[in-house]
């Protein structure tokens, strides 16, 4: 490949360069569709089979933490929304910045979502050998963060979802599947998503991105919404199954 | 050869995308897609012949009836293996990764395919996943079948799966960048004058294909993933310990796993109507069906997943909705048929080995394709349902069709590659064994599932035999006939006779450049002015067109 400037040898005009860099990464954003959809079925399935004990799953996360994520990420969305408007109007300092709030925003959202996923651990509610959904109701000294009157509410739940589903503490499992398969796959995303926003600020820092060049940063930008639709879909999929009572 | 005379003596260029630049680095850091083919066609070849030896295994044990070489538990890994070997590290990258790569670029009249690193990235993640495959495999193998079917695979076998797993899966990544570069590439690379319905046919299989492998390799790539943390991690999807499912698995798996057939069959096809118009010196018969035929083929494969799921229980209307739409993906591919049959009537043939391989993807393709449609059909499934009769087809498809073209196809641009002849007679004695072979294999699996014997038993009743040694007996006269072409195409590459720009000749793009072509493909950025597979306003190509028919008559001779 020979290299004149921002023209790769490939190509004829930087038009041509960028029409074929944006097209690669729309039809790679269908592929993240096509990975994240096959999870998606096998959520709707179990939670179609075993509604019971996916609502008892879901009302065990918090739902201030989830919607405080939420916000974070729209929030993460607008910022990188900025970071690609200052590169297309050349406003090179202000990329930077808004480059470093965005993955600031992000480390956010992974801060909050290692509370959860620690919490969970505590509370033996991770698929596997260990995996007791009655853990925290029988073993209060286990769950110091719960107290009397939530363990008490937790318990008349877990009662009422056992005599409907016996075979509650087998199936919450295949929400909680759900919850780290689904949750653990977008955080992956974001981590590839932070990577990159750390490649963009050095580059971006070198003064690098122009009003006449600036598709890393777009397609980044595009990455980057993507990973927040997930969430957008993951947040009332996984915290809001069953929440009106 | 008839058809060589139209060339005074042809030239090996003195530069070229070989001699560029020497060195173990200018191959492994390369972003030509021309040698980035070459990487494939060496990684891909090694796998072939290491899924070959796993075949051999399973046929030498199968020569008796209670099995001498192997013991069940090994007879189950070395199926599974030469499955998961064949399927996904030689048939789906085979003809996309090496011809596809080397190809594309010079069919659309473009300096390199759009992303030429990630061209580069996608053969890494191939070896990276392959290497995680090999572990498993001198690891013990593993025995699950290639389908990976859970629970077994997530719960209960002993052998290492979880390596296996994550290879494909792994590997998958791979074949979605490859995709991913041809869908761009075609749209917005294409040289000026190279319109959609200019394109060659190879370039609209391999557009074809490459839907397929953007839409359907990610969800095999979540659910080999959901597998591999079920049995690393304790996810519980597929498993009916949990209230899992099972038959979800089967669904996600053959989501992809049938339109993968049509990641084989499709670039194949492909390389056949490049051959056909090519040796029969006529215009393809249908340019624009065929090219649609290859988009339906892509969309309609997407929806008959479940035929391969008739005996899991699932709804009969269900069954009967896959049955129909199963009989309807036939439909384009025997458009395919009939246009290339149509094709060579009035043509002025000639029987080069590519042409010979074309013949033989003809009638194998054929039987191959219509013993899908037993198979597609519910009453006749629940006999010959996991027998050797699905052996036999799947065979037939993938091997009589996929590899004759992929064969046919190295051959035929072997001079483009290398810029040297392959020796002629030597190479239609080779596709004749081959043909011979590959019958002598596959056709008695047909009778034998038709009789009853199940495929993956590593015994079998002894009125069997019979069928076995014959199958046997061929297994051995194919893998001569794959020997050879590897020995002398390999001879030819450094000590064939020069060939020139366009021996055959051709219309295509990519003989309008060099052979070898440099490394910019083009010296001039070519403008297409003609139509695809036009030999009549092709001066350029030297031909005599007094004695050619420039359509077929369109009622019979008169």
């Amino acid at each position: 490949m020979h290299r004149t400037g921002e023209l790769y040898g490939q190509f004829k005009t930087l038009e041509q360069q960028k029409d074929t860099a944006s097209l690669g990464m729309w039809i790679f954003l269908v592929t993240e569709v096509m990975f994240f959809g096959g999870i998606m079925l096998a959520y709707t399935l179990n939670r179609h089979v075993y509604f019971t004990a996916f609502a008892m799953g879901s009302n065990t996360l918090s739902l201030a933490l989830g919607g405080f994520n939420t916000i974070v990420l729209l929030a993460s969305s607008f910022t990188m929304a900025m970071a690609v408007w200052s590169s297309q109007t050349g406003k090179k300092p202000l990329i930077s910045i808004f480059l470093i709030l965005t993955i600031a925003l992000g480390f956010v959202f992974f801060g909050v979502k290692y509370v959860e996923y620690s919490q969970k651990f505590r509370h033996h509610l991770v698929p596997g050998k260990s995996f007791n959904i009655f853990y925290c109701v029988n073993n209060p000294a286990g769950c110091p963060d719960m107290d009397a009157a939530e363990l008490a509410t937790e318990r008349e739940e877990l009662d009422k979802a056992q005599a409907q589903d016996p075979d509650l503490n087998a199936h919450a499992q295949l929400y909680y599947s759900a919850y780290f398969g689904m949750t653990g796959l977008h955080a992956l995303h974001m981590v590839i998503g932070a990577g990159l926003l750390f490649w963009l600020l050095k580059e971006s820092k070198a003064g690098r991105y122009t009003p006449q060049w600036n598709t890393p940063v777009d397609l980044v930008g595009l990455y980057w919404h993507f990973v927040d639709i997930v969430w957008i879909y993951l947040f009332p999929l996984l915290y809001l199954i069953d929440r009106h009572k | 050869m008839s058809t060589q005379p139209n060339h005074r003596d042809p030239q090996f260029p003195e530069r070229h995308y070989l001699n560029e630049t020497y060195g173990i680095r200018s191959w492994l850091l390369t972003t030509d897609h021309k040698r980035i083919a070459l990487l494939y066609l060496a990684s891909v070849t090694f796998f072939f012949f290491v899924g070959g030896f796993f075949a051999m295994m399973i046929r030498l044990h199968l020569l008796t009836p209670s099995g001498y070489l192997l013991s069940a538990d090994n007879y189950n890994r070395m199926f599974t293996m030469h499955g998961v070997t064949m399927v996904f590290f030689f048939l789906i990258p085979s003809i996309p990764a090496i011809l596809g790569n080397f190809l594309i670029p010079l069919m659309v009249g473009a300096k390199d395919l759009a992303f030429p690193k990630i061209n580069l990235l996608s053969w890494y993640i191939y070896i990276v996943g392959g290497a995680f495959t090999l572990y498993s495999m001198i690891n013990g193998g593993l025995d699950t079948g290639w389908t990976f079917y859970t629970p077994f695979s997530t719960v209960y076998s002993n052998s290492a799966v979880a390596p296996a797993v994550v290879g494909v899966f792994i590997t998958g990544f791979s074949s979605i960048l490859t995709g991913l570069n041809f869908l761009v590439t075609v749209h917005t690379m294409r040289a000026p004058g190279m319109t959609w319905f200019r394109l060659p046919l190879f370039v609209w299989t391999h557009y074809a294909t490459s839907i397929v492998m953007i839409l359907g390799t990610p969800v095999i790539a979540i659910t080999l993933a959901l597998a591999a943390m079920e049995r690393l991690f304790g996810l519980g999807f597929f498993n009916p310990a949990m209230g899992g499912d099972p038959i979800l698995f089967q669904h996600l798996f053959w989501f992809y796993s049938h339109p993968a057939v049509y990641i084989m069959i499709l670039p194949s096809m492909g390389v056949i109507s490049e051959l056909i118009p090519t040796f029969a010196r006529k215009k393809l018969f249908g340019y624009h069906f065929v090219a649609a035929a290859s988009l339906a083929i892509a969309v309609i494969g997407f929806l008959v997943w479940a035929h391969h799921m008739f005996l899991t229980g699932q709804s009969t209307y269900a069954a009967l909705a896959f049955s129909f739409l199963t009989f309807l993906v036939a439909v384009p591919s025997a458009i395919k048929v009939f246009n290339w049959v149509a094709t060579l009537f009035g043509g002025s043939i000639s029987f080069d080995t590519p042409m010979l391989y074309a013949f033989g993807f003809l009638g194998l393709f054929l039987i191959g394709g219509l013993t899908g449609l037993f198979l597609g059909c519910l009453g006749v499934d629940i006999h010959i349902h996991d027998t050797y009769f699905v052996v036999a087809h799947f065979h037939y498809i993938m091997v009589g069709g996929a590899v004759m073209g992929y064969l046919g196809g190295l051959h035929f641009w072997w001079p483009k590659i290398t810029g040297r002849m392959y020796p002629e007679w030597l190479a239609r004695i080779a596709a004749l064994i081959l043909f011979v072979g590959f019958n002598l294999t596959f056709f008695p699996q047909f009778v034998l599932g038709y009789l009853g014997m199940p495929r993956r038993y590593h015994v079998y009743p002894p009125e069997f035999q019979v069928y076995n040694v014959m199958s046997t007996a061929g297994a051995s006269i194919l893998a001569v006939g794959y020997l050879l072409p590897m020995i002398y195409l390999t001879w030819a590459a450094f000590f064939g006779k020069v060939a020139g720009d366009n021996p055959w000749p051709a219309t295509g793009l990519e003989w309008k450049t060099a052979s070898p072509p440099p490394t910019e493909n083009f010296p001039v950025t070519p403008e297409v002015t003609w139509e695809p597979y036009d030999f009549h306003d092709r001066p350029d190509l030297g031909l005599d067109v007094t004695h050619m028919p420039e359509v077929a008559p369109a009622h019979g001779d008169d």
